[in-house]
């Protein structure tokens, strides 16, 4: 079934989330990038179980990663929308300006 | 061999997009890289064997949620650069952080192997002689269906919050105000008088036909009948 190893997913994936962690410690400031570093996480998370189930030649890997996408769509459009309404009431999408809850 | 090729160009272009990603200096770019790091994805679980997963991934992500982050991104007029100011302040720390999740994730799979009776712990193994989606639909359906059904209600209520927090009504328009108009009652409206009989029409000057002599006084008046009634006129 899978022509290549399964470690060189594994490994491309640990690279992948390793670079969304990155981008969230590098882009502080900006909401947007960050929502799109969590992005490349979870398509990390879904490489390895794509990589895995084609290994074990079991489908279940493959369900459960459709069920990580349909999270991972849910959650950018609550995250875009409430950058969006955030950005309408305060101008700024600056993340250390999120600071309306704290006593 | 072609496969093993294909395979780290796709990964080499993927790992560099999702680089570019986080370190572009424009939102935009980053979303475009964005794009290209979930295509090399797809191509990637198409050399898994995950089709269908691979399509969806080009559909939902390229067709949808790329779109949605290139819509915020030049919806919103903010100052970019702006945002940009920690950037080389959070560089070491980003990268301390990142290289030691790496080298520990690298360890994890140095020392990890699959256990020796994995093959019998499978809970669907891929049929024989069947395309990848008819057997993605066939688990999906039966197996895996209140797991849909809660999926598909998550993305219901995503698409409900999404809509309710951004939903402003406009104050210009004028659209039809279906509560207001059932709750409507004949009080609001109507307005009942007590007039005696016979002489409220006349008191009110709100006779239809107008009176021929009433006319005539207009026009006495000076005014040459165009003009409304006396009577409608001191109500």
């Amino acid at each position: 079934m899978m022509t290549i190893g399964l470690e060189h997913y594994l490994t491309v994936g640990a690279i992948l989330l390793v670079l969304g962690i990155f981008g969230i410690f590098l882009n502080r400031k900006n909401v947007i990038v960050i929502l799109m570093s969590v992005e490349l996480i979870l398509l990390a998370v879904n490489l390895n179980f794509v990589a895995f189930s084609a290994a074990l030649e079991d489908l279940a890997g493959q369900v459960f990663a459709m069920f990580v996408l349909t999270v991972a769509a849910a959650e950018a459009a609550i995250g875009l929308a409430i950058v969006v309404i955030y950005f309408r009431n305060r101008g700024s999408i600056q993340v250390e300006d999120v600071n309306l809850m704290k006593g | 061999m072609f496969a093993s090729i294909a395979f780290y160009l796709f990964a080499a272009i993927l790992l560099g997009a999702a680089c570019a990603v986080v370190t572009s200096r424009n939102p935009v770019h980053s979303v475009l890289f964005l794009i290209l790091a979930f295509f090399n994805a797809a191509a990637l679980f198409l050399l898994a064997g995950a089709e269908f997963l691979a399509m969806i991934l080009v559909i939902v992500y390229v067709g949808a949620v790329a779109v949605l982050f290139l819509f915020v991104v030049m919806m919103l007029d903010v100052n970019f650069a702006e945002l940009r100011s920690g950037f080389q302040r959070y560089l070491p720390v980003g990268a301390a952080v990142g290289l030691v999740l790496f080298i520990e994730l690298m360890l994890v799979l140095g020392g990890w192997k699959l256990a020796p009776d994995a093959a019998k712990l499978r809970f669907a193994p891929i049929p024989e002689k069947i395309s990848n989606t008819a057997a993605i639909g066939r688990l999906l359906y039966t197996d895996y269906v209140f797991l849909f059904q809660a999926a598909g209600l998550v993305l219901l209520v995503a698409m409900i919050g999404a809509i309710v927090l951004t939903l402003r009504v406009k104050k210009t328009s004028r659209h039809q105000s279906i509560a207001a108009q059932v709750a409507r009652t004949p009080a609001d409206t109507l307005e009942m008088m007590d007039i005696g009989l016979g002489v409220g029409v006349k008191a009110l000057g709100i006779l239809r036909p107008k009176k021929p002599e009433t006319l005539e006084d207009a026009a006495a008046g000076g005014h040459h009948g165009h003009g409304a009634p006396h009577a409608p006129e001191a109500r």
